[in-house]
């Protein structure tokens, strides 16, 4: 450990000092290269992605360790060395490039007037500027601010609600995501890979809704019971997979696949169609409406559509934060996903466990669904009510290498992306997949560092990636 | 398919585990089947109208040659069966024929289940079979695909993907060049794209292959949604209407009652389907690829000692298997409706990847499962149009639901090949 430490010290060449200066203050690893740690190992203490954010601890850290080396080196040496978060953030703009490539090339303008490329190439280039601009602008106005409305707000020509809509958006858009990612993140720490949260999250959209809409509950009460309801329906679908591979080895990527698709369409087209589910008066399949009383409060007034779910998720990441970290079930989630066998031989019931993780998994994809139909107009069950949180959760949690923290900083970055999605789609007409397009990218670049380290030309350290736990293939 | 018999089941599975001893994997399979044989005798029994007949018929149509069952008499009957086989298997008298008894098993409740739906009805058998085949090739194809990349040792989960963009690529350029054939390249040459990255990231980048796979998937679903919603929708006239390929007969063989039609009546694709399974057969057990292959998917560094260079046949077999799954996405447009819709491959990757793993990673039982999945498919299509008493929704199920009992139940233990999803990295 001490020794890849010193690498990038001797490399940057920042102060000239000795090696054996250099070996004998530290002992301990200097931030950078903990970020660069590992996912495997499963008794890390502090999660990376809140390790990795912002230079001003590790420029401290750093300096304590190494008194000669200026606060400026040090932090430039964090930021070209390939750890966690130097690739996590080039990852996001490796990403975005190739997405203006997308948007760009699918541009009418950019195609038209590449038909005269070689006469006027410069039209070309402008045009794709404008596409490329235009969108981008968007994504950023549609999720955090628009300078804009900003401006007239602090005039007094604007309401603040009207200021706070994007970011509203993207809380709302990140809360599902940070649901199906917790589900995909806690199934990997356990050496499963889920990829039926979209089933889970549409079962617990169908567990919220029906609750919701069942009985005319009183205030608080009726929201506690539909949040319950979601968690019940995506446990459930959650334990029919965990059953399935504790007992008869069936590998949980097929398993989950395929309840994925009898949980929607299938199965949700038909209930939504019975009588007493349907909404009265209407022919396509939609559920009544989930009662006032059952719905997610709003968090900022009724204006913005912002709430109670991101405060439930959040509060269920801390809960799988403490379970992993804290609990015995925890411990034994870890160990068995770093190593089955090894587990079974200390006395640990590997059956119990897949299950167990597939119940709670479940449960936190239910959440998800439960969000969306609960906080969400038109506060109904529909087929496609959950749109792709199930997918979108998978890339989610991949980002946040299946930590807690991580996951949620992935969901609101996703959420903030979907949120300026839409609001591309409003002012370009751009397809909201460019976000699908965009997030997959970013999880294949964070998945491949040395590519990453390869483009940018980073200095060489370990980095944290994500999935070591699970190469065993079918075998495992 | 187990209805009341689940909660029995467990305790049995949960008993076993302890007791290793009696409750063997034939046991159990036979407690099962002897539990659905009850139900299937009783329920599919009282269900069926007393007097109808449940005739199936050699041909595609109501006419012609067939079999008239009494269906009540036939539903107990099968189900009959169902017990029968089920009984001897918890005896322990057909311990040594697992999977003899398994088809017999399965095929009796089936057979239980379609006395009911069809009393009254009719059942064209030949029909059901071109049926099976036409939805069998996208998986046939896709699990090829898988076959070769993870007899190599690299896991492809991306077999959805390439669908996917084959398809797609298969309905866009076709239309655009008007020609079919060039339609069937593109697609396979768009699902060889899919492959080639799967090949750079999990070979050179050693990214986790599982995941990558799935990511892949993702990133198809993102392209390919994108344009679209950009260029097919709004263009479908120069976009997405694609000639497609019709059926090719094969003069003398097609007229062979019974077999002529569902195997010598198809499309292009299909038969180049059945043409590779063969060639993949003979190719991997007869060549000089396939024993390196192989080598280089069981021990690659065995294979390397040899001068075998893994990294290179594994490259090569990825993009390969891409450039099939794309023909097998092609089926789904230009071989088939034509229109390219969003998500069209419908999961039909994974449950191709079901396929391979339940023919234990060799392209004859890639095959088999491939027909079994295209039957549960074909089949849930002609009761869906014959107004089945069973909502559609369930129906539609059925091709997931077998899926997921083949992987838990009828594989049993499976053995991939060594090296299936672990990167080379020379030391």
């Amino acid at each position: 450990m001490s020794s890849d430490d010193e690498k990038p010290a001797d490399d940057s060449g920042a102060a000239g000092h000795t090696p054996g200066r250099d070996d004998e203050p530290t002992g301990q690893p200097t931030p950078a290269s903990r970020a660069g740690d590992p996912d495997a190992k499963p008794t890390g203490g502090t999660p990376k992605a809140q390790d990795g954010k912002g230079g001003t601890p590790k420029a401290r850290d750093g300096k304590a360790g190494d008194p000669r080396r200026t606060r400026t080196a040090i932090v430039i040496d964090a930021l070209t060395t390939a750890n966690t978060a130097t690739v996590t953030v080039l990852a996001v703009v490796l990403a975005l490039v190739v997405g203006a490539l997308v948007i760009a090339l699918s541009d009418q303008q950019v195609l038209d007037s590449m038909q005269y490329f070689f006469s006027r190439p410069g039209d070309t280039f402008s045009a794709a500027w404008q596409a490329v601009s235009t969108a981008y602008a968007a994504l950023f106005t549609g999720s955090i601010v628009d300078p804009e409305t900003l401006n007239y707000a602090w005039w007094g020509m604007a309401s603040w609600t009207q200021v706070l809509t994007p970011i509203s958006e993207t809380l709302t858009y990140a809360a599902p995501l940070i649901g199906t990612g917790l589900a995909v993140g806690l199934a990997f720490r356990a050496g499963m890979f889920n990829i039926g949260a979209q089933g889970q999250a549409m079962m617990g959209a169908i567990g919220a809704g029906l609750v919701g809409f069942v009985l005319p509950w009183p205030p608080v009460i009726g929201v506690i019971a539909a949040v319950l309801g979601g968690l019940l329906g995506g446990s459930i679908w959650g334990l029919i997979a965990g059953w399935l591979k504790a007992k008869f080895g069936a590998h949980e990527v097929i398993t989950t696949i395929m309840l994925n698709y009898i949980a929607a369409p299938s199965f949700v087209t038909w209930l939504v169609v019975q009588h007493g589910i349907q909404q009265p008066g209407r022919n396509d399949p939609i559920s009544k409406p989930v009662v006032d009383n059952a719905q997610l409060p709003h968090l900022f007034g009724s204006g913005l559509r912002a709430n109670l779910a991101i405060i439930l998720v959040v509060a269920a990441a801390i809960g799988v934060s403490w379970l992993l970290r804290r609990s015995t079930l925890g411990f034994e989630f870890r160990a068995v996903g770093s190593n089955p066998n090894a587990s079974r031989t200390a006395g640990i019931n590997i059956d119990r466990t897949y299950l167990l993780v597939m119940i709670f998994a479940g449960a936190l994809a239910g959440l998800g669904g439960a969000a969306i139909v609960l906080g969400n107009t038109p506060n109904s069950i529909t087929p496609s009510v959950v749109g792709n949180i199930g997918f979108d959760g998978i890339t989610v949690a991949l980002l946040g290498r299946g930590k807690p923290v991580g996951t949620v900083l992935a969901g609101l970055l996703f959420g903030a992306l979907q949120a300026g999605a839409s609001q591309m789609q409003v002012t370009s007409q751009i397809p909201l997949e460019v976000s699908t397009i965009i997030q997959s990218l970013i999880v294949i670049f964070v998945a491949a560092p040395a590519l990453v380290k390869a483009v940018f030309r980073l200095r060489a350290q370990r980095v944290g990636t994500i999935g070591q736990n699970l190469a065993k293939g079918w075998n495992g | 398919m187990v209805g009341p018999g689940q909660a029995v089941l467990s305790d049995a599975v949960a008993e076993s585990v302890a007791v290793h001893g009696y409750w063997t994997r034939s046991r159990k399979a036979g407690l099962v089947y002897l539990l659905a044989g009850v139900f299937a005798a009783v329920v599919f029994g009282l269900a069926t109208p007393a007097h109808e007949t449940a005739r199936f018929t050699l041909s595609v149509r109501s006419n012609g040659a067939g079999i008239d069952l009494p269906a009540r008499v036939f539903a107990v009957a099968f189900g009959v069966v169902c017990v029968l086989v089920g009984a001897g298997m918890l005896g322990g008298y057909l311990k040594r024929r697992f999977g003899a008894s398994t088809a017999v098993a399965v095929t009796a409740f089936v057979l239980s289940f379609l006395c009911w739906q069809i009393a009254g009805h009719f059942l064209p058998l030949v029909g059901l079979a071109q049926q099976t085949l036409y939805l069998a090739v996208p998986l046939i194809l896709g699990s090829l695909a898988g076959v070769l990349g993870e007899r190599s040792g690299v896991i492809n989960v991306a077999i959805e993907g390439q669908l996917l963009t084959g398809a797609f690529c298969g309905a866009l350029f076709g239309s655009i060049f008007a020609s079919a054939w060039v339609g069937l390249v593109a697609a396979a040459l768009g699902g060889g794209l899919i492959g080639a990255i799967l090949a750079v990231l999990a070979i050179r980048y050693l990214v986790d292959q599982v995941v990558l796979g799935v990511v892949l998937n993702v990133f198809a679903m993102g392209v390919t949604g994108y344009l679209y919603d950009r260029f097919m929708q709004p263009n479908s006239a120069a976009y997405n209407t694609p000639p497609i390929f019709g059926q090719l007969k094969i003069p003398l063989l097609a007229d062979i009652p019974v077999i002529g039609p569902v195997l010598f009546q198809n499309t292009i694709i299909t038969y180049l389907a059945i043409v590779l399974v063969v060639i993949v057969t003979l190719a991997l057990n007869k060549t000089r690829w396939g024993l390196r292959t192989r080598a280089v998917g069981e021990h690659p560094t065995a294979a390397d000692t040899l001068g075998i260079r893994v990294r290179l046949v594994r490259y090569r077999n990825v993009i390969i298997g891409g450039l099939i799954a794309g023909v097998g996405g092609a089926a789904l447009t230009i071989g088939s409706v034509g229109q390219f819709g969003k998500d069209m491959s419908a999961g039909r990757g994974f449950i191709a990847l079901a396929a391979l793993i339940f023919g234990r990673w060799s392209p004859t039982g890639a095959l088999a499962g491939a027909l079994l999945f295209g039957f549960a498919d074909a089949l849930q299509s002609y009761l869906t149009s014959m107004n089945s008493v069973i909502p559609s929704q369930f129906l539609t199920m059925l091709p997931y639901i077998a899926t997921i009992l083949a992987v838990a139940g009828l594989v049993g233990k499976v053995r991939a090949p060594s090296a299936d999803g672990k990167p080379y990295v020379k030391s």
